[in-house]
C-alpha cells in the first residue's frame, strides 16, 4: 500500500476501490486478464491488488514481448552472433535472456560484437558507419515497436544500405487473445485491454471478443486510477449482461488506430503462417516477417540458422505462469534457481514479466517479514 | 520496454526525411516524426516517444500525466537512460 500516498487523487482512488466493491456480486469470482506487460507491472508496482476484493483474480497474459519468445529463437539470433562479420544489435531487454549456450550478453564477454541500441535507426547508422560489416537488429515487440522496424526497413531501402538486416522477431496480440479464448484450461470473464499497442492498431481490432466471444475488453492507461476504472467498467458490463469494447485510455488511444503505422508495418510485413510462443505453442497468424519486398533485408534469408525448437528447461513452468494457469511464485525454480539475478526463465528478466514483477514487488517483501517475525522470535 | 516517454517538438527539419528534435527533460534528441504523417506536426506539440520514433501526438497535461506515471513506476530514470541513448554517438543525424 506504499505506492497508495503517491497516487494523485487517493479521493478518487477510494471512489473507484469502493465502486468496485459495490459492483462485485457476492458469491461470484471474477478471472479478469490485464493482456499487457505493463499492466502487469503497473499492478505489482502500485499493490493494486491490495485495493480488490478477493473475488476478483487478475491473471497476466502474455503480453511480454521478451517472455513469449521462445528459446529457439534466442539461439537463432545468437548464431548470427557468432558470424565474425556481424555486428549483432538488440535493445537492452534481450541482452540477459538465456538461450541454450548463454545469453546475449554471455555471447558478448565471449567475443561476439553485440552492441545495444535504443531505436531500430541506431542499428541503421551503425551498418552505415561500418560498410565492412553486417548489422542485423534482434526485433522483438508487438504492435507498439513494429511500426518502427518497418519505418527503419524503409529508410534502408530509401538509402540503399546492403549491409543491414533485420531478424524479425515481431508478434501480434490479437491471435494470441484468440489461442487464450481458446485454450480448455482458460477461464477468462473479460480483458483490460492494451494501452500502447491500441495507440497503433486502435480498437477494432477487438471487436470480435465482445461480439463472438461475448467477454468485455476495456483498453486502458497505465495509472492505478486507470486501472481500477477500467476493472470497474469491466464489471458493470458483466453485472448488466453486456459484452462490448470500450475505450478508457481515449486520451492517449484512438479508436481507429495510426494509420500511418498500419501503413508502413502492411508495406514491410506479412503474416507467418504460424509462429511458437513460450508455453502457448504454435499459433497460426500470430507474427510478422519481413514481406519479399524487403527480402534483402532479411535476417532469416541472409543467414542459415539452426531454426530448432527448443523445449524451456524441464522445472521451470513458465508457460503455465505465461498462460496464468499458475502464479509466478507457485513454479517450483520461483525465487531460489530462478531469480532477477540469475534468471532461468525470461519472465524472470524483464520488468514487463510477471515473475520479475512478482519478486521485485511481493516476495522480497514476505521475505523480508518473514526475517523480521523470525529475529523477533529469535530476541523473543 | 512499451512505455513512452513524453517529449516536445522543439525544431522541424524540412530538408531531412521525418527528423524533428525533442525535448525531454532538457535533454535534446532527433526523432524521427514519420509515424505522425498525415497529421499536423507544429513547433511546441507533446508527443510520445518509443525506441526514436514518435508514436502520436498528445496533450500538455497528458505528457505531465505520463511523465509522473514512469517515476511512480519507477521506471523514469531507465525511460531518459533509453532516450538519452539514441543518436549519442557521433554528431550525426538518424538515417
Amino acid at each position: 500500500m506504499k505506492y497508495v500516498d503517491e497516487f494523485r487523487d487517493p479521493q478518487l482512488i477510494t471512489k473507484a476501490a469502493d465502486e468496485i466493491r459495490r459492483l462485485a456480486e457476492p458469491g461470484r469470482t471474477y478471472r479478469l486478464m490485464e493482456v499487457c506487460g505493463g499492466h502487469t507491472h503497473a499492478i505489482y508496482r502500485f499493490g493494486l491488488k491490495d485495493l480488490l476484493p478477493p473475488a476478483i483474480e487478475l491473471v497476466h497474459g502474455p503480453g511480454c514481448p521478451v517472455c513469449v519468445l521462445p528459446m529457439g529463437r534466442i539461439d537463432d539470433g545468437l548464431a548470427m552472433a557468432e558470424d565474425p562479420r556481424v555486428i549483432l544489435t538488440a535493445f537492452g531487454d534481450m541482452m540477459r535472456v538465456p538461450g541454450t549456450k548463454g545469453s546475449l550478453l554471455e555471447y558478448k564477454a565471449r567475443g561476439c560484437d553485440v552492441r545495444i541500441v535504443y531505436s531500430p535507426l541506431d542499428a541503421l547508422r551503425l551498418a552505415q558507419a561500418n560498410p565492412d560489416r553486417h548489422v542485423v537488429f534482434f526485433a522483438i515487440g508487438f504492435e507498439t515497436t513494429a511500426p518502427s522496424t518497418a519505418l527503419t526497413l524503409k529508410r534502408a531501402k530509401a538509402l540503399g544500405v546492403g549491409n543491414f538486416s533485420v531478424f524479425s522477431n515481431h508478434v501480434t496480440i490479437i491471435p494470441a487473445i484468440r489461442a487464450i479464448l481458446d485454450s480448455p484450461d482458460m477461464r477468462i470473464d473479460a480483458f483490460v485491454g492494451p494501452g500502447h499497442v491500441s495507440t497503433v492498431i486502435g480498437c477494432r481490432p477487438y471487436e470480435w471478443i465482445a461480439t463472438r466471444e461475448h467477454k468485455p475488453i476495456v483498453v486502458t492507461g497505465f495509472e492505478p486510477l486507470d486501472l481500477l476504472q477500467s476493472i470497474a467498467m469491466l464489471l458493470r458490463q458483466l453485472r448488466e449482461g453486456r459484452a462490448e469494447v470500450e475505450n478508457q485510455y481515449n486520451r492517449v488511444v484512438p479508436w481507429e488506430g495510426n494509420r500511418a503505422a498500419l501503413e508502413a508495418m502492411a508495406d514491410v510485413f506479412e503474416r507467418r503462417p504460424f509462429f511458437e510462443w513460450r508455453g502457448m505453442g504454435f499459433i497460426s497468424q500470430s507474427a510478422l516477417r519481413l514481406s519479399d519486398r524487403y527480402a534483402e533485408w532479411d535476417s532469416e534469408k541472409r543467414f542459415a540458422v539452426p531454426g530448432v525448437q527448443v523445449t524451456d528447461p524441464k522445472a521451470a513452468q513458465c508457460g503455465e505462469v505465461l498462460k496464468g494457469v499458475l502464479r509466478p511464485p507457485d513454479c517450483k525454480l520461483f525465487g531460489t534457481e530462478c531469480t532477477p539475478e540469475h534468471p532461468v526463465g525470461a519472465l524472470m528478466v524483464s520488468s514487463e514479466g510477471s515473475c520479475a514483477a512478482y519478486y521485485t514487488y511481493v516476495h522480497r517483501k514476505v521475505v523480508a517479514e518473514a526475517r523480521w517475525v523470525s529475529s523477533r522470535q529469535a530476541t523473543a | 520496454m512499451c512505455l513512452a516517454i513524453p517529449g516536445q517538438i522543439v525544431e522541424i527539419h524540412p530538408g531531412v526525411t521525418d527528423l524533428a528534435t525533442v525535448d525531454v527533460s532538457g535533454v535534446r534528441r532527433r526523432v524521427n516524426i514519420g509515424l505522425l504523417e498525415g497529421q499536423d506536426v507544429s513547433l511546441g506539440d507533446w508527443v510520445l516517444i518509443h525506441v526514436g520514433f514518435a508514436m502520436n501526438k498528445i496533450g500538455e497535461e497528458q505528457a505531465r500525466e505520463q511523465m509522473r506515471l514512469l517515476a511512480l513506476l519507477g521506471e523514469d530514470d531507465v525511460a531518459l537512460e533509453e532516450f538519452n541513448g539514441i543518436f549519442d554517438r557521433g554528431s550525426g543525424d538518424p538515417p
